[in-house]
């Protein structure tokens, strides 16, 4: 009996000997085929260059390498994947850095690992795309005391330190909002519509949320230049497609008159599309409602092609080339701002089949 | 002789998994060593990190010796940091004063589920479920937003750091001296999970947990206290929840409604890998505590390596668990056979 209980004991280690050296032989595996990539890049690039050159020219490179830790949120969107490839194609071997990229899963307690993991593995930089506002004090500290700098991207963090981060990253929101309001202003110019009065009704991201302030209270600053424009009602769409289609249904139950619909994302605008086209009613550039949106993530620009929405106002989810800003300024000794924003676009119907196919995202 | 075989069998799994966090360790410091996995600091990082749920595990262990399972776990971490963040911060209620109602809220939860179990014969299983989807429900009752925990003295334990500096500083790339460190809910966790070692191992009631687990029927016949027995194990499985809650609490510093999510499948198979059989009866908390770290190990490996997506932890938990079920059912048959 004993015999049996040890040949499957020997059996087991042996299995998981197996694996662990499997997993190990295919890690050395990756980080000799980067390199490899690497030279083939350089080479490539430097095809008039000798080759003995080229591997001359990337040997010191490899060696001021600046190691950079991203701890991302998840791969929940289109958006955050497109955020995710901005960091990976901007932290390359290529350019002199090192990533070390950990998805957290949406989970905060995975994020505060993996910070602390970066520290340890004596990082020069780490940056976040935190899973939550709040939480950071402890492992920020850590950070702090090991003498890194964290550059915090995309939503902003609550902490009771401001000098526990030293740079932020992201989208301004309010921005968004005004360039919302000038690009309606300007179109209703071009279509001789300046003098009319407009009724707007806004279906508003989930409340609270960054985007919905900021965007909200964006078209309402600006929207008083306008007095002609009247804001029927404002509701919450939560950001999702069924809510956005189902308020903008009650929305045209209660009122037959409206010009134009501001939509906080993209998935709510095409809710209220799909509402209105089943009410009877038409929108789009040749329609009778006109559609904003925020985002333009890529189903956006197809229903621009397709004529059903006017206008989408870019959330940039690149912030990649804005964080290696900011780290190049730090590494030569400069001072960096604390707030630092993507630059973001606007993209009309008319330019949207033009502009498609440079989309990242 | 029989009597010695099963302990065999147990100290074989025990064995099996301490050898094996050892074998992993000891391959994370050959596979990484230029990246500074042999620091100190990566070991104490798997306390720090699994405080909350090296306490949930051995509540989880406890009650799956008695042949039950608790998947209220992680709501109940969840709420009791909601609970906490929201007395804190909204109602001004000092930290020591929170902390005691949410200990006494995880008795009392334990208590209900305890009962329904123990007295009315449910099944565990469904008894917790109904737990689970009460306390995240409750959870989001309380507050949808984010509550970020402010509170001075909450803070203080949070971030009161205890330099081990006999572990010897080391100075890092930024000219920085870095001792290791451990927080006090380390402490905390490792305490407790002492004093539940000791409580299973040299009390009477531990052992009448694992007569009840081994074999209800006979554990009646020897005049056992069995429903009594099963109660007050899910009463101190709710208690180590709100701790273990408090303990995460510590880490994250916020209430939030998704947190912990998945929780209780974590302690599940921290205690699976640590040796304890899901049909009761053999179990201990050092297993499961290795279980935890085998975990952490795993999650340290996958930062360290960089480029390999962080999902690939749950797989080789997947795979782990297989192995070891497995490991157990042979043993299981071992035992019959005889």
């Amino acid at each position: 009996m004993k015999k049996r209980v040890l040949s499957v004991l020997t059996a087991a280690v042996m299995t998981t000997a197996m694996v662990l050296s499997g997993c190990s032989g295919s890690q050395t595996a990756a980080t000799t085929a980067a390199p490899a990539e690497t030279k083939a890049e350089t080479a490539a690039e430097t095809t008039a260059a000798k080759t003995e050159e080229a591997t001359t020219a990337a040997a010191p490179a490899e060696k001021k390498e600046i190691v950079v830790g991203f701890s991302q949120v998840g791969a929940e969107s289109d958006w955050r994947t497109a955020n995710t490839e901005s960091m990976k194609s901007t932290f390359t071997e290529a350019n002199g850095y090192k990533l070390i990229f950990d998805d957290a899963q949406q989970k905060q307690e995975n994020q505060l690992k993996a910070v602390r993991n970066f520290i340890q593995q004596d990082v020069d930089y780490i940056v976040i795309a935190p899973v939550t506002e709040t939480g950071w004090d402890t492992v920020l500290q850590e950070a702090k005391d090991a003498g890194i700098p964290v550059i915090i991207v995309d939503r902003m963090i609550n902490v009771s330190d401001d000098s526990l981060y030293t740079a932020w990253v992201g989208s301004n929101f309010l921005q968004e909002g005004y360039d919302a309001v000038a690009w309606l202003d300007e179109y209703l110019k071009k279509n001789n519509r300046a003098d009319d009065d407009i009724n707007i009704v806004t279906l508003q991201g989930t409340i609270g949320s960054s985007a919905q302030i900021g965007r909200t209270n964006g078209v309402e600053e600006k929207m008083k230049d306008h007095p002609k424009w009247k804001m029927l009602e404002r509701q919450t769409g939560e950001f999702t497609q069924a809510k956005g289609q189902e308020v903008m249904e009650s929305f045209l139950k209660t009122y037959d008159d409206i010009d134009v619909v501001i939509a906080e994302n993209d998935n709510m605008a095409f809710g209220a599309i799909d509402a209105i086209k089943a009410a009877g009613k038409t929108c789009g550039p040749k329609g009778d409602i006109i559609i904003i949106s925020f985002d333009a993530v890529a189903a956006a620009f197809d229903s621009m092609i397709a004529g059903d929405m006017n206008v989408s106002v870019e959330c940039n989810p690149l912030h990649g080339p804005r964080v290696a800003e900011i780290i190049q300024k730090l590494e030569k000794g400069e001072k960096v701002d604390k707030i630092a924003y993507v630059k973001e676009g606007v993209f009309p119907a008319d330019t949207a089949e033009a502009e498609k196919p440079k989309r990242q995202y | 002789m029989k009597k010695r075989e099963k302990l065999d069998g147990k100290v074989f799994l025990l064995i099996i998994t301490i050898l094996l966090f050892l074998v992993m360790y000891a391959a994370g410091l050959i596979i990484f060593n230029s990246k500074g996995f042999a620091k100190p600091q990566v070991f104490l990082n798997l306390f720090i990190s699994n405080a909350g749920l090296i306490v949930i595990a051995a509540g989880m262990t406890m009650v799956m010796i008695t042949g039950g399972i608790d998947i209220s776990v992680g709501s109940v971490v969840a709420m009791t940091c909601m609970m906490l963040a929201w007395m804190m911060e909204n109602k001004g209620i000092g930290a020591v004063t929170a902390l005691l109602i949410v200990l006494i809220m995880g008795i009392v939860f334990g208590l209900v589920q305890g009962f329904f179990i123990a007295y009315l014969k449910l099944q565990p299983f469904i008894v917790t479920l109904a737990g689970m989807f009460f306390a995240r429900g409750m959870t989001a009752i309380i507050s949808q937003e984010m509550i970020s925990i402010k509170n001075e003295m909450f803070l203080k334990w949070a971030k009161s750091k205890i330099n081990l500096t006999f572990l010897g500083g080391a100075v890092n790339k930024k000219g920085v001296i870095n001792y290791p460190f451990i927080y006090p809910s380390v402490i905390i966790a490792l305490v407790t999970l002492i004093g539940i070692f000791i409580l299973l191992k040299f009390t009477k009631f531990g052992r009448t947990i694992y007569a009840v687990g081994g074999n209800e029927q006979s554990a009646l016949m020897m005049g056992l206290n069995v429903r009594r027995t099963k109660l007050l194990v899910y009463v101190i499985n709710g208690f180590l929840c709100s701790l273990g809650g408090f303990l995460f609490a510590l880490n994250t510093c916020a209430g939030f409604v998704e947190q912990a999510k998945g929780f209780e499948m974590e302690a599940i198979a921290s205690a699976v890998i640590g040796g304890t059989l899901l049909t009761g009866g053999v179990g201990n908390v050092f297993g499961s505590l290795f279980g935890v770290l085998i975990k952490g190990t795993i999650e340290t490996f996958i930062t360290f390596q960089g480029t390999l997506s962080s999902w690939w932890t749950k797989i080789t938990i997947a795979a782990l668990l297989a192995f070891f079920i497995i490991l157990q059912s042979l043993f299981a048959k071992a035992k019959e056979k005889q």
